[in-house]
């Protein structure tokens, strides 16, 4: 059924890292950011007081996490729209390939990229913030995936719609980063304005951060089984919304 | 060349993008072994057409089997059994030639050997080169190899030497005559006359989405330009009056001492040969101009296939 998704997830993976700026921008470089801003602030706060770090409501790392989730969305949305208008998407259809399992291996290197960006981010971490050791790191990073793959869902319908892969890249970040300040990031949602309240709650990366922090800080699963739900919707109603308006050429 | 078994058929199908229609009604039929090639000028509907019958997509309208098959309904065995070249189709930039051959040999049940494959179309110096550092001659042969990686029994071809110099054209041409001889049938689109005619045999021709005609070039030819021309030179006097008076003569215009002679049938150039030997007449050059599918199909539509 997903026959070739193995050779071809391993063969997008290979292309993707011959990019130039491949490997550094999307994965060297957020971790760069990471330990040069935790290096900052940790040198401002005294380790162990990240999650106070000024204007960052969340910890660093959830700050950095999403940022990493959203960057493997805008990169899906533009490798999607540059394979739809130079045919590539067509001359891979025209194979028995089926078009899920095309789809599923960019989402599958994205997902691969987001967990390898995590893993040095954590080696990174274990370096610089002993304090922070304890954190649940396998627990925030399933968190992590979970959150990616929903947002990843959103990438897909906004590959969809962009006309041409000149667009995609600011069409998508004008879609997407606009949530990331109503998304509890930076202001608790509770003390929005109510009517951006209302906004943010049908935010998805409201979820994903409300997830991805809860994770972190050490609670239950059990406690956000609903922004798991959330997301869980969010990918359902992207995922149908895209196989309706999906174009592959 | 034997009974004649379609292994294609097509059956009075429509496309519309919008408002535009791009075929209409369009039937016909493609014989096993055979290379057949569906000509018209830009815009006609080739590609249209030709992706229906690949089961890429879907008519509105009309009927198409292929190996006895549904290219809609029995998808898999229909794909594991053709192989397909897109128009302007791409790879990915970086993918490497042997990467691109691997994954689509992984994709069928019997796939040929990748590398004899690719010794035998002359890529085997640029395994490990990237897609888009290959020369357009290159990306074409690297597509035939994809095409042809599951050995199947029909190919596709559309516009494969568009953008070609001559030189790379004439290889190509050679192995699509080979992919022929190995007893698959070819199904071909072009705008180039002259690669129709060098390579099929037998074509279609399409104009705004309806088909033309169909025959083999020669037949196309008797049945629209039974017209023969003979363009000669001598200083005879009574030339101009004798040629004049061949019996399936239609046209004699004389321009100093060279004559351009028209005439109809088979015979006609025999016949101007009797009668300069008949009147001893001498000539200084003597050349036939014989119609072909471009005459053909200035004919068939009113202009040149290029306009
Ligand atoms: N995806 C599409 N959307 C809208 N119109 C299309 C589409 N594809 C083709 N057409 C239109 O349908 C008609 C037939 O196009 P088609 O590509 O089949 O022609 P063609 O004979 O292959 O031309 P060419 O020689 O340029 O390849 C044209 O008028 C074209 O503009
Ligand atoms: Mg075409």
């Amino acid at each position: 059924m997903l026959r070739g998704l193995r050779k071809l997830t391993w063969l997008e993976i290979k292309i993707f890292l011959r990019e130039p700026l491949g490997a550094f921008g999307s994965i060297l470089f957020p971790v760069l950011v990471f330990v040069v801003a935790g290096r900052f602030v940790g040198g401002l706060r005294g380790p162990g007081s990240l999650a106070a770090a000024g204007f960052l409501r969340v910890g660093l790392p959830v700050f950095v996490s999403v940022l990493i989730a959203l960057s493997a969305v805008l990169s899906l949305v533009t490798v999607i729209s540059i394979y739809r208008e130079g045919g590539i998407l067509k001359r891979l259809r025209a194979t028995p390939l089926r078009p899920q399992t095309i789809l599923a291996a960019h989402v599958l290197v994205k997902l691969a990229l987001t967990a390898l960006t995590m893993a040095l981010m954590v080696l990174a971490g274990k370096r610089y913030f002993p304090a922070h050791t304890h954190v649940p790191i396998f627990g925030f990073t399933v968190a992590l995936l979970i959150a990616t793959w929903s947002i990843l869902s959103i990438g897909f319908l906004i590959a969809s719609i962009v006309p041409t892969a000149r667009f995609a890249q600011p069409i998508g970040a004008a879609i997407l980063y606009p949530m990331i300040g109503l998304c509890g990031l930076f202001v608790p949602v509770q003390s929005l304005p109510p009517a951006l309240q209302a906004v943010a709650r049908v935010v998805p990366l409201t979820y994903a951060v409300s997830l991805l922090d809860g994770i972190w800080k050490g609670e239950a699963w059990s406690a956000h089984l609903g922004d798991v739900a959330a997301l869980v919707a969010v990918f359902a109603v992207c995922t149908a919304l895209s196989a309706k308006v999906f174009r592959w050429e | 060349m034997g009974t004649f078994r379609p292994v294609i058929h097509v059956s009075r199908i429509r496309k519309s993008y919008g408002a535009t229609v791009a075929v209409s009604e369009v039937s016909f039929d493609v014989g096993e072994g055979e290379v057949f090639g569906l000509i018209g000028p830009n815009g006609a509907g080739k590609t249209t057409t030709m992706e229906c019958v690949e089961g890429v997509r879907r008519p509105d309208a009309g009927r198409i089997s292929i190996l006895g098959l549904d290219p809609f309904r029995d998808v898999v065995q229909v794909q594991n059994r053709i192989g397909v070249q897109l128009q302007q189709a791409q790879l990915q930039k970086r993918i490497k030639v042997w990467e691109a051959v691997d994954l689509w040999a992984s994709l069928y049940p019997k796939p040929l050997d990748g590398n004899r494959l690719l010794e035998q179309l002359g890529l085997a110096d640029k395994r490990n080169a990237w897609f888009m550092t290959l020369s357009g001659g290159q990306k074409q042969r690297l597509f035939i190899a994809l095409a042809l990686i599951n050995d199947p029994e029909v190919v596709f071809l559309d516009e494969l030497t568009t953008g070609l110099d001559p030189q790379s054209r004439r290889a190509i041409w050679d192995l699509v005559r080979g992919i022929r001889d190995r007893g698959k049938t070819v199904f071909l689109t072009t705008h180039l006359m002259e690669e129709a005619e060098r390579l099929c045999d037998r074509v279609a021709i399409i104009e705004h989405g309806e088909i033309v005609d169909i025959g083999s070039p020669e037949e196309l030819v008797r049945r629209h330009c039974p017209t023969r021309t003979v363009i000669l030179a001598t200083e005879n006097a009574l030339a101009e009056e004798r040629l004049g008076a061949i019996p399936r003569v239609e046209n004699v215009i004389r321009q100093g001492s060279q004559f351009t002679i028209q005439g109809r049938g088979e015979d006609f150039v025999t016949e101007v040969i009797q009668c300069l030997s008949e009147n001893r007449i001498r000539v200084a050059d003597f050349r036939t101009v014989l119609p072909n599918l471009e005459d053909v199909f200035l004919k068939l539509t009113g202009h040149s296939i290029r306009d």
